[in-house]
């Protein structure tokens, strides 16, 4: 299988008063073809910002994309033009947002919603347009979606709405789905849906998927591979067999024991190991590894150069210098 | 010996809810339905369920920050709906509130100090100095420096803010502290730190903790007893072992079995519903896990179940043979 997307060298900054907030910081990443991958990071840490410079959604001023390259089936889509882009953006390429409150039009039919895409993307007929919401929303598993397709959003539970912002990024066919914290905001029950309901349409559509999420258990189960960032850098990339049968990075790690467990061998144990410290505000970043205050490793070179994200294992890339 | 410091007693709280200025009277919401439960001096509850399910206005309850419809909540003995003047004030000390979310439950225009403090300054606790120095020993307590008792909440990360709720929480010694999802809002890295923060404290100060979250690891990690709530009740209580281990209500079979593990090699016996969980009771007398009930027999339809001890202190409500559920289809599908 081929690579689909081709990240290189990817950096997305923001002009504040405080000077350039480095958001996305150089990174590298491929996601192949009716491949998952996992993006998982804190709050703050970029993972949004970089689903964004993808689709180009960064607002300008007063952030900017300083460099790099997105190459999306071997076209760079930073070079492409507005109109360009605009094509590919719910054609090819679609998102799904993490608030299905806030990212839906309040005051919209949900088959408007899903019609515009087609009829702009697909060039369909009215007619043809509503059947084809239905045909979508049946297929992510809504009941009725001939009543649904003339509901308000406000009318929907959290989960349905979810399933309508899938519906939204499927209708056209992508070749790749950017689904950022597609379950934070839902139940533990319809979270698992939604997931399922991913993992099928992939499997039906042989899309691609890039997940992001703070959750390591929903990147376990979900993802083929996975990139853990931390201050707009990568800082380790594997399978996701492999990251969690040997985790290298010490951020990696330490996200790993922070997480309460729930087998019983585990679970009862008194203390939680934590990370130390909190993350570091992106104005003023220390030099050499930006992980350096909070881990246990840290060396003097750790203060001085800043690591170089390099294969460690097979297909197992780790930005540290312990490696 | 177990002492029990708060005993639940058949508590209700129903909302009237009306559908537009016309419309008639309708079937009110009830959004804690019949709830008995006990805790313990010293233990920690946990209390699971999905969101909407009552957790938090039994926390209200509790509290006194709301009336009951029906029923009555002991503390010590004494019935706190009955509490007025003086013995209402006294028993706001004794039982405080962590809330969830850091960013909102803070005054923005309040230094850190004086959120802190003011518990004590309501109660009429110390004068300015005595004050200064509680503060700062409270400060110390959950890790945070006396130079940011000048600072506001926006200068703080969301796990110090945290702190600064917990520090708020326990300057006035109480005996129950009520966590209404005192960690959801925060980065794993925090939660850990601040999860760690309450255990200390709790053997500090020997504390009884309610804790309310819709995160079953979580629970699980913290938690003595566990309480399932489901359509405002509860649907099954027991130790924390023994809940994880032998669950026996399909509601909390469902919930476990939708946690994701983070360990892609283990295979999750995923029991996989279709639809939405909704409260299929709807006046009818019959179970309201019965619409989406894997294991639901003839009499699930006419009958509510009620909790029952099925022994140990393992409480169920369901018709189930008390094995649970009959044999459960249990899917062994990832998402990948």
């Amino acid at each position: 299988m081929g690579t689909l997307l081709e990240i290189k060298n990817l950096s997305t900054h923001f002009d504040t008063e405080y000077g350039v907030i480095k958001a996305v910081d150089r990174v590298d990443l491929a996601i192949d073809e009716g491949d998952t991958l996992g993006v998982v990071g804190e709050s703050g840490c970029g993972k949004t910002v970089l689903a964004l410079s993808i689709m180009r959604l960064i607002p300008s001023p007063p952030g900017k994309i300083a460099s790099g390259s997105v190459l999306f089936n071997g076209v760079d889509l930073l070079k492409l033009d507005i109109e360009e882009m605009r094509r590919i953006r719910g054609r090819d390429i679609s998102m799904v947002f993490q608030e299905p409150m806030t990212s839906l039009n309040p005051v919209l039919h949900i088959g408007d919603q899903i019609t515009e895409i087609v009829r702009l993307h697909m060039g369909l007929g009215r007619k043809e347009a509503i059947n084809r919401a239905m045909e979508i929303l049946s297929l992510v598993g809504m009941p009725s979606p001939e009543k649904v397709v003339s509901n308000y959003p406000h009318q929907l539970s959290g989960g349905m709405r979810q399933r309508v912002m899938i519906a939204m990024a499927i209708c056209c066919g992508p070749r790749l789905m950017l689904a950022d914290e597609p379950t934070t905001a839902l139940d533990v029950t319809i979270q698992a849906q939604i997931l399922e309901l991913i993992g099928r349409l992939k499997k039906d559509t042989g899309a691609s998927v890039m997940l992001i999420t703070h959750d390591l258990g929903v990147i376990a189960e979900a993802a083929e591979h996975v990139a853990v960032i931390y201050t707009g850098q990568v800082v380790e990339y594997a399978s996701v067999e492999s990251l969690f049968s040997s985790p290298l990075h010490p951020y990696t790690v330490g996200l790993m024991e922070s997480i309460p467990k729930m087998d019983a061998t585990r679970a009862r144990e008194e203390y939680l190991k934590v990370i130390p410290g909190i993350v570091p505000s992106l104005h003023n970043l220390p030099q050499g590894c930006t992980f350096q205050d909070r881990c246990r490793h840290t060396m003097q070179i750790c203060r001085e150069e800043e690591p170089q994200l390099k294969e460690h294992l097979p297909g197992h890339k780790v930005h540290c210098w312990l490696y | 010996m177990k002492t029990v410091l708060v005993d639940i007693q058949e508590i209700k709280k129903y909302y009237d809810i009306r559908a537009g200025i016309f419309a008639r009277e309708r079937a009110p919401v009830k959004a804690v339905d019949g709830v008995s439960l006990r805790i313990y001096r010293g233990e920690t509850l946990g209390l699971v369920g999905e969101s909407g399910c009552g957790k938090s206005t039994l926390a209200r309850l509790i509290m006194r920050l709301d009336v009951p419809t029906e029923g009555r909540i002991f503390f010590e003995a004494e019935d706190i709906f009955k509490l007025s003047g003086k013995d209402l004030k006294a028993y706001r000390k004794k039982v405080q509130i962590i809330f969830q979310d850091p960013y909102a439950s803070l005054n923005p225009r309040r230094t850190a100090g004086s959120t802190i403090g003011e518990p004590l300054l309501i109660n009429d606790m110390n004068d300015r100095k005595g004050r200064a120095v509680e503060v700062a020993r409270i400060m110390d307590i959950v890790g945070l420096t006396i130079e940011q008792k000048d600072r506001y909440p926006h200068e703080f990360s969301g796990g110090q803010r945290q702190r600064i709720g917990i520090a708020r929480a326990i300057i006035l010694k109480p005996q129950l502290i009520v966590a209404d999802e005192p960690v959801s809002a925060l980065d794993v890295s925090i939660q850990a730190q601040i999860l760690n923060l309450l255990r200390d404290l709790q053997k500090e100060f020997n504390l009884t903790y309610m804790f309310i979250s819709h995160d079953l690891s979580v629970v699980r990690h913290v938690s003595d007893r566990i309480a399932v709530m489901h359509f405002g009740k509860i649907v099954e209580l027991a130790d924390n072992q023994e809940l994880y281990e032998h669950p026996l209500h399909p509601y909390t079979i469902e919930l476990l079995s939708a946690v994701p593990a983070p360990d892609p090699g283990k295979k999750t016996g995923r029991l996989m519903q279709e639809g939405e969980i909704t409260d299929g009771s709807n006046g009818l007398g019959r179970c309201p896990f019965y619409p989406r009930c894997p294991a639901k027999v003839e009499i699930c339809d006419t009958g509510e179940p009620r909790l029952k001890d099925r022994g140990g202190g393992h409480f169920v409500a369901c018709h189930g043979e008390g094995k649970g559920a009959p044999p459960i289809n249990y899917n062994h599908k990832s998402f990948r």
